[in-house]
């Protein structure tokens, strides 16, 4: 370290008077963070790597194997759901990276820094949700456009009851789907942030998270099958993933509807989270 | 200037600010002197909305502090816990602070200049030295030009120079009209730094005085005298003025008398002395008698004894 410079006088006396906190320059200081991060460029690289390897993998070795695979196993093979099968293991990273953009300040104390320089703080959580949903949205979508044409042309050439079994784009469905994994991982890893900012703990935060997409639906599954069917559908995790099917299997929601669902709880878990933010000592 | 009226604080049953009622005032700098524990942090946070008032209210510049429009044009602060992100550069921490106003990043090299970080500014600032992260939280809190300058502990963990570097520079920081508010638990700190003092203990207002005159107010002069006869002195001397201490057998420190009075006593009457020395008792002991006080009459109410016990362990 250098040795500390003699003070100048007067030492910083260049006040800008036009400048003041506004909800942009709130992001825009969100961003810097958000980049800044060594763990967050990590966790979104894995996301990106997890929705396009675990669709790669899978079509090329049902593609190398298909012509060896049985009737039956053919028959269960769903071309659109392998492309797509990345975005339910993406969804952790992007979801517990959601825990910690908040949370990584609680822990850190960097919040203090953060609520003195915005002491109003709701632009704080804004800024995050805005920020870390468009960088989500913004890499998850080619994510997801890449996982399913790379699939597509593993797949292509092989064929079930004579037809090709890779899916267009413009096949019915493929393209809300395809976009829609975009926004599944989008609204989880914003579920994420809620959960983070409500708890404003990581274990916390990622316990809940992994319990609620992970451990619930589980959980369901040994209660009465009419109960479960009631119930399941709109767990966010099965909610959100309609979005990603193609046709309407008994007990799932229309694909938009299931959408809504996830939003919803996304957002009622943020309001919990700014609702406390105006309330609760840093 | 900052304004504390009758400003309380309990968290669950801990009463760490109670009733508090100040004024800091600009172009000087303005101690805030209490033990461990006597809530000065609190106090802080309070100031700049991180934590709410039970009770009370804090205002700065004549506002709370949420209230304006660009708060770190305001108020300043270092605050003694950790406020940064060890991930993250002190050049980035800076810049994403600054952002939040849109304050340039020119002013950002102007005050990594001025801290001596240029050499660290890219690393991480969990490599950084206790030292290196007070300097980096004195840029941070300079970084708005601030009209309210507040460090709570700021020579913490800084090398001599350091100190000195931050005195000179609160100084320089009054001197240009702000007002500066610091925070320490160390009298000696305060008596080479602060023109006016604002005194807690237990988070109660003790004091609120102009550094000269509690000097003046609170220096006493002691006389050790070592005597075989100590307690035969002890009665001899014994007067509504004169307080007298055993500090060891054969030991006794006087106060309230003179050298001169206490010798010309012990020969009147024959009493033998080892040891007659007159000695200034340090500004840090008149401090430590000063909140002693304040905790022994707080240990007397039983609601408050927990949280008693909790200052003395702090
Ligand atoms: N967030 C908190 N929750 C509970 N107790 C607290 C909290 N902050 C401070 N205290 C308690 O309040 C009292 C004052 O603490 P503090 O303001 O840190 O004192 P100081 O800064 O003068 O050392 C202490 O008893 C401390 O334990
Ligand atoms: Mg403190």
């Amino acid at each position: 370290m250098s040795a500390i410079t003699a003070l100048p006088t007067p030492i910083v006396r260049t006040r800008i008077h036009t400048s003041r906190v506004t909800q942009v320059r709130v992001a825009l200081s969100e961003w810097t963070k958000l980049r800044t991060l060594r763990s967050t460029r990590y966790a979104l690289l894995t996301g990106v790597a997890m929705t396009i390897g675990f669709a790669i993998i899978p079509a090329f070795v049902n593609a190398s194997r298909w012509n060896n695979m049985s009737a039956s196993d053919k028959a269960g093979f769903h071309p659109l759901d392998t492309s797509l099968i990345g975005v339910t293991v993406a969804q952790l990273a992007i979801g517990v990276l959601g825990v910690m953009v908040i949370s990584g300040e609680y822990s850190t104390g960097m919040i203090r820094s953060t609520f003195a320089a915005v002491p109003k703080r709701l632009p704080v959580l804004w800024g995050k949700a805005g920020v870390f949903g468009l960088v989500t949205f913004v890499l998850a979508l080619p994510s997801t456009l890449i996982a399913f044409f790379a699939a597509q042309a593993f797949l292509k050439g092989h064929s079930l009851n004579g037809h090709d079994i890779a899916l267009s784009f413009s096949d019915p469905g493929v393209s809300r789907a395809v976009i829609g994994g975009a926004l599944y991982l989008t609204l989880v890893g914003l579920f994420g942030l809620g959960l983070g900012a409500i708890l404003r703990n990581t274990a916390g935060g990622i316990s809940a998270l992994a319990g609620i997409l992970f451990v619930l639906p589980t959980v369901m599954s040994v209660l009465p099958s009419s109960w479960n069917n009631a119930i399941s559908p709109y767990l966010p995790s099965d909610a959100g993933q309609a979005i990603m099917r193609i046709g309407h299997p008994a007990h799932t929601l229309a694909p938009w509807t299931g959408l809504g669902v996830l939003a919803a709880y996304s957002a009622v878990a943020i309001a919990i989270a700014a609702i406390q933010l105006r309330r609760r000592d840093v | 200037m900052i304004e504390a009226q009758h400003l309380t604080k309990r968290y669950g049953e801990t009463n760490a600010v109670r009733d508090l009622t100040f004024t800091v005032k600009p172009g000087i700098v303005t101690g805030f002197l209490g033990p461990n524990g006597s809530g000065k942090s609190t106090t802080m946070r309070l100031i700049l909305g991180l934590d709410a008032p039970s009770e009370g209210e804090v205002k700065v510049n004549g506002k709370r502090y949420a209230e304006f429009a660009a708060p770190l044009h305001e108020v300043g602060a270092l605050l003694e816990a950790r406020s940064v992100h060890p991930g993250r550069s002190a050049y980035n921490h800076l810049l994403a602070q600054a952002q939040t106003h849109g304050i340039p990043r020119s002013r950002v090299d102007e005050l990594i200049e001025l801290v001596g970080l240029e050499s660290v500014a890219k690393k991480r600032a969990g490599q950084f030295s206790l030292g290196m992260g007070q300097r980096l939280g004195i840029a941070s809190a300079l970084l708005g030009d601030p009209e309210v300058v507040m460090l709570d502990e700021p020579v913490n963990g800084l090398d001599p120079d350091g100190i000195r570097w931050i005195r000179d520079l609160m100084k320089t920081l009054a001197a240009e009209g702000r007002t500066v508010f610091l925070s320490s638990h160390l009298m000696s700190e305060m008596a080479l730094t602060a023109d006016h003092l604002i005194v807690i203990g237990r988070g109660r207002l003790i004091d609120d005085v102009s550094v000269d005159e509690f000097i003046g107010r609170h220096s006493k002069h002691v006389v050790r005298v070592r005597s075989p006869q100590a307690t035969e002195l002890t009665e001899l001397i014994a007067s509504p003025d004169v307080t007298t201490e055993a500090v060891e057998p054969g030991l006794l420190e006087i106060e309230g008398l003179t050298a001169e009075q206490i010798g010309a006593t012990a020969a009147a009457k024959n009493i033998v002395l080892y040891e007659l020395a007159p000695r200034q008792a340090s500004l840090e002991e008149a401090f430590m008698d000063l909140t002693r006080d304040e905790v022994e009459y707080q240990a007397v109410t039983p609601a408050h004894a927990k949280d008693h016990e909790g200052a003395l362990a702090a």
